[in-house]
């Protein structure tokens, strides 16, 4: 889809400049990440925002009553596993895993955002800048969902990566 | 079903509220407006010498033979790919050398609001680079900017696109 191309192109272009300028000054590596999941973060409740509104005006329409869309916690991550993560990927999460006290780990085979790399383990290194953005998408996206959490990731073999959620109960 | 088409609407906005995001970021970042304008010139060149590989492969346009072709091609064929819009071409310069695009409304800017201390961000600029960076690589040296805007109170959104000169060498993309 064109407008999958131009998202792509955006988020390396993301990832790119904020490393450029951390050259110029900036220590740490892990403040470029901070960055990144934070505009991540800010995208995601965007989403969720939206989507909320098109659901809002179908049930409405539905005339149905909306008591709880979501039964619980484990619907909830069913739910970016599914729908939220093809809405943003094109795809579905590949494998949901929970240990059911909170932490769930999401596998994505074929992640969007790695397809375009090499697959050689020099790059494995620089795999995790291109994952940060995408946690901050999940914690946004479950954060207007009424769940506070920890969104890590790490790639094991390309294009393939796990997001690890952890609930953090308040 | 219809909700799932409004889920894919959703998919198309990922850009603008990406971009959302890192205009709020470079502007964190960056101490004035210019500086951010900037940034956004750079990184949409960055996009744009590569965008052009995806439109021409998705897009089977031959090639233009004159600058009124090029607009026709950037209104009805690229922005509608990428943005979903047809700007519409007017104000042609007498030499044939200059138009102007108009965007009745710019997708990028639903929901957003200028805050009042930044009153020199060219919020959308990333635009500007992309055509750049996009025609550099078929071989034209264009400018391209903002003249109107509705973020800032005008009526439309208007894009001036100026033909500078035919780029001859085959000098490769340079990073910004």
């Amino acid at each position: 889809m064109a407008d999958e191309a131009l998202f792509l192109l955006l988020h390396n272009e993301m990832v790119s400049g904020v490393y450029k300028s951390a050259e110029q000054g900036e220590v740490e590596n892990g403040r470029c990440i901070t960055k990144l999941e934070n505009m991540g973060f800010r995208v995601g409740q965007g989403l969720i925002e939206r989507i909320n509104t098109v659901l809002l005006l179908v049930n409405l329409f539905r005339f149905t009553k909306d008591t709880a869309r979501f039964k619980d916690e484990l619907d909830i991550m069913k739910f970016i596993c599914k729908d939220f993560w093809t809405t943003v990927f094109k795809k579905q999460i590949d494998n949901l895993r929970t240990n059911h006290q909170g932490i769930y780990v999401l596998q994505d085979n074929k992640f969007r955002l790695l397809t375009q790399m090499s697959a050689g383990k020099q790059y494995l290194e620089h795999a995790s800048k291109y994952l940060a953005f995408t946690c901050g998408l999940i914690r946004g996206g479950l954060s207007n969902l009424g769940i506070k959490s920890i969104v890590t990731a790490e790639v094991s073999s390309m294009p393939a990566c796990k997001f690890q959620v952890m609930i953090q109960k308040l | 079903t219809n909700w799932k088409k409004g889920l894919l609407k959703t998919s198309s906005e990922l850009f603008t509220l990406t971009y959302g995001a890192l205009v709020t970021q470079l502007c964190k970042d960056y101490e004035n407006d210019e500086d951010v304008n900037k940034q956004l010139d750079k990184m949409g060149y960055n996009i744009g010498v590569r965008l052009i590989e995806d439109f021409l492969a998705r897009s089977n346009v031959g090639r233009c033979h004159d600058f009124r072709e090029t607009a026709d091609v950037i209104a009805k064929v690229a922005f509608k790919m990428y943005l979903g819009i047809t700007p519409s071409i007017t104000n042609w310069s007498p030499a044939g050398d200059e138009f102007s695009l108009i965007l009745e409304n710019n997708p990028l800017v639903d929901f957003v609001e200028l805050p009042d201390n930044h009153s020199s961000l060219i919020y959308s600029n990333l635009l500007c680079g992309v055509l750049r960076g996009a025609l550099e690589m078929v071989q034209m040296a264009v400018e391209a900017k903002f003249v109107q805007d509705t973020l800032k109170g005008d009526g439309v959104t208007e894009i001036r696109m100026r033909f500078i000169r035919r780029i001859e060498d085959n000098l490769p993309a340079g990073e910004e």
